[in-house]
């Protein structure tokens, strides 16, 4: 444990910096949870695993010759199918049922999926390079690499079409038509069992896309996807559900915490910092939450 | 039927206390089945009675395990050499002082999950549903990443847990861990039978059909929560001191908080049991111990895989369990009267 964070004040510029582009990646995937969640009440454990699979697409179009970089193409595409199977097989069967019956059918898909990633690409941590090299800032106290901001620009671009596509489009009225209240969208002619499949498939393509941008800016390895899942699940709880901008402050806010933990408690602790802080989270909703009970009563 | 209960229970004990002469190639399976169930019948405290469905028993299962062997390691040598040695032989335990050492630590594993039950538990069980259930699971995982960084419980290398003493005979180990886990499992079902004969378990029921009216009805639905937490804790605790000393090596992610492995189990095999009943959690662990040993090495490599598939099987096809199936069949069995026009009229409508 050392504090140089506190002695030097670039580490903290840099801390800060790498932790908000950061967490413009975890508001994405967190986008795509918020969106299922939403629509068909249903929390995703495979999550995670559905951005490692998009992050192994665009590592192996790297093995091929082509640049990673294309993978934010093509792994939207093949996840936005695979993610329509794991509705028509699994999750058709729980979207009514008992909230618990989904989180731990989920729970069942993301343990065979780390399984069966882990026998099709092997248990090495890999990355996909894209040789965009780094820019320096400050003298070059503050070195980002331009992956980084590349997988920030992205999330972003793709953020912001999909907020545009969800208020113009047919479909997007639809779903969102679906979770204000999806037998209201039936009696108008909804089609929901369409609209919920839809959901997935775009939940899925949006964890392709930060799959891909994670195997570029980061590492992939098979067992890495639950503290995804856990992460986008405390961004949308600290949100709340449909509150886009929200969204991004805290996914921002915990890119920020995991670099702060990173360098003051040590890697080692980094992803037992992210899980202890979801404790405390929740924690601190509950109590906020029994202070308004005690308000009505 | 009281006394058809009691030949049950008998032929059962005696079958327990003769098994590991019976089946002597088994013992250490036949022990972890012991540990299993006790886990099984624990969960359903929480999940299956009380409808908070916990994927975080596993923190006091590991908290046990570690606590167990770091007593019975600490309290005849240093334990940060002992755990930098790995396990070497430069620390012998004699016979007395392995099962003093076993003793203590047992205590100590059961008791001190117990208190950490009781001072988290005012702030955990307020959570409601979803939020309980991944909360929990947080909770396991953290714990685990946790115990992976401290230096004085062998970190990231794992914790080797005192070997078994040479008394003789061979065949001693096995049935030492065999007798003491076959013990634990009938004190948690003693325990839990006597429990859920009292107004406690129409509590609990209370709180899983309708917790704001158990409230409304003037039950402290709160303290009621953290006792039934606090039970579970101390024989998850239990269990996981018994488990580290029969493994006989504790890793941080793989033995001790292994959320994948032990943490999905427990709540598999209550649900294949048949959540919310006696017997369900005690049938589900041995139907799924029999099943996984005997069919994991057919999927040799592909038992995760395996795992999977069977969690998603269960959960959709089959979430009322075997109980629930068997209860459905033969209402008559479990004390229902049955109207048999109305039962016909339904088999027809079918």
């Amino acid at each position: 444990m050392d504090f140089l964070v506190f002695q030097y004040p670039m580490i903290t510029v840099q801390a800060c910096l790498d932790g908000i582009l950061l967490g413009i990646l975890f508001a994405l995937i967190a986008y795509g949870m918020a969106l299922q969640w939403g629509v068909m009440n249903i929390i995703n454990i495979a999550q995670g695993d559905l951005v490692i699979l998009g992050g192994y697409i665009a590592y192996f179009m790297y093995l091929y010759g082509i640049h990673p970089a294309w993978g934010v193409i093509v792994a939207p595409i093949i996840m936005y199918f695979v993610g329509i199977g794991i509705y028509k097989l699994v999750i058709n069967k729980v979207v009514d049922r008992d909230l618990f019956i989904s989180i731990l059918a989920t729970f069942g898909i993301s343990i065979l999926f780390m399984q069966l990633m882990n026998f099709a690409f092997g248990a090495d941590v890999v990355l996909a390079n894209s040789g965009y090299g780094t820019t320096m800032l400050f003298d070059s106290n503050v070195v980002l690499p331009n992956s980084k901001i590349f997988s920030a620009f992205i999330s972003i671009l793709f953020a912001v079409c999909l907020v545009i596509y969800m208020k113009k489009s047919k479909l997007g009225r639809a779903i969102r038509a679906t979770a204000q209240n999806a037998r209201a969208a039936k009696i108008l002619g909804v089609d929901t069992e369409k609209v919920y499949a839809a959901t997935f498939g775009i939940n899925a393509a949006l964890c392709g896309v930060a799959g891909a941008l994670v195997s570029i800016t980061f590492t992939i390895h098979p067992y890495m996807g639950l503290p995804y899942t856990i992460r986008s699940f405390m961004i949308v709880i600290v949100a709340g559900l449909g509150n886009l901008p929200g969204v991004a402050m805290s996914g921002m806010g915990l890119g920020v915490f995991e670099e702060f933990a990173d360098y003051i408690l040590g890697t080692e602790f980094r992803i037992g910092s992210v899980f202890l802080l979801l404790v405390l989270i929740l924690v601190y909703r509950r109590f906020k939450l029994s202070k308004k009970r005690e308000y009505l009563k | 039927m009281s006394k058809n209960n009691l030949i049950l229970y008998a032929a059962i004990l005696i079958f327990g206390l003769a098994a590991p002469f019976i089946f002597p190639a088994f013992k250490v399976q036949l022990s972890i089945l012991c540990v299993l169930i006790v886990l099984a019948i624990t969960w359903n405290i929480q999940g299956g009675e009380m409808g908070y469905n916990s994927f975080g028993n596993i923190l006091f299962y590991g908290l046990g395990m570690y606590l167990c062997a770091s007593v019975q390691v600490g309290m005849f040598f240093p334990l940060a050499e002992w755990t930098e040695s790995g396990g070497e032989k430069t620390f012998v335990h004699t016979p007395v002082q392995f099962f003093q050492g076993m003793a203590v630590g047992l205590v100590v594993a059961a008791v001190v999950p117990t208190i950490v039950a009781g001072l988290i538990g005012y702030s955990i069980l307020g959570l409601r549903g979803h939020y309980f259930a991944i909360c929990t699971l947080g909770l396991g995982v953290a714990a685990g990443e946790i115990s992976g960084g401290i230096e004085i419980i062998g970190a990231g290398q794992g914790f080797t847990t005192p070997p078994f003493p040479n008394i003789g005979s061979l065949e001693a180990r096995g049935e030492f861990f065999y007798f003491l886990s076959f013990f634990t499992l009938v004190l948690t079902f003693i325990a839990v039978r006597s429990i859920y004969s009292t107004r406690f378990k129409l509590i609990l029921n209370a709180i899983r059909d309708n917790e704001d009216k158990a409230e409304a009805m003037g039950i402290e639905t709160m303290k009621y929560k953290i006792i039934g937490w606090m039970i579970s804790a101390f024989f998850c605790g239990l269990a996981g001191g018994i488990m580290g000393g029969l493994v006989g090596y504790i890793d941080s992610t793989d033995v001790a908080f292994d959320g994948r492995e032990m943490g999905v189990f427990m709540v598999l095999m209550a649900i294949l049991g048949g959540k919310g009943t006696l017997w369900g959690p005690i049938i589900g662990a041995t139907v799924f111990h029999i099943f996984k040993e005997g069919f994991w090495t057919f999927f040799l490599g592909w038992q995760y895989v395996a795992l999977g598939v069977l969690i998603v099987v269960i959960v959709i096809y089959f979430p009322e369990g075997i109980m629930g199936w068997l209860r459905e069949k033969y209402p008559e069995r479990f004390g229902e009267i049955v109207d048999e026009k109305d039962r016909k009229a339904q088999v027809e409508l079918k």
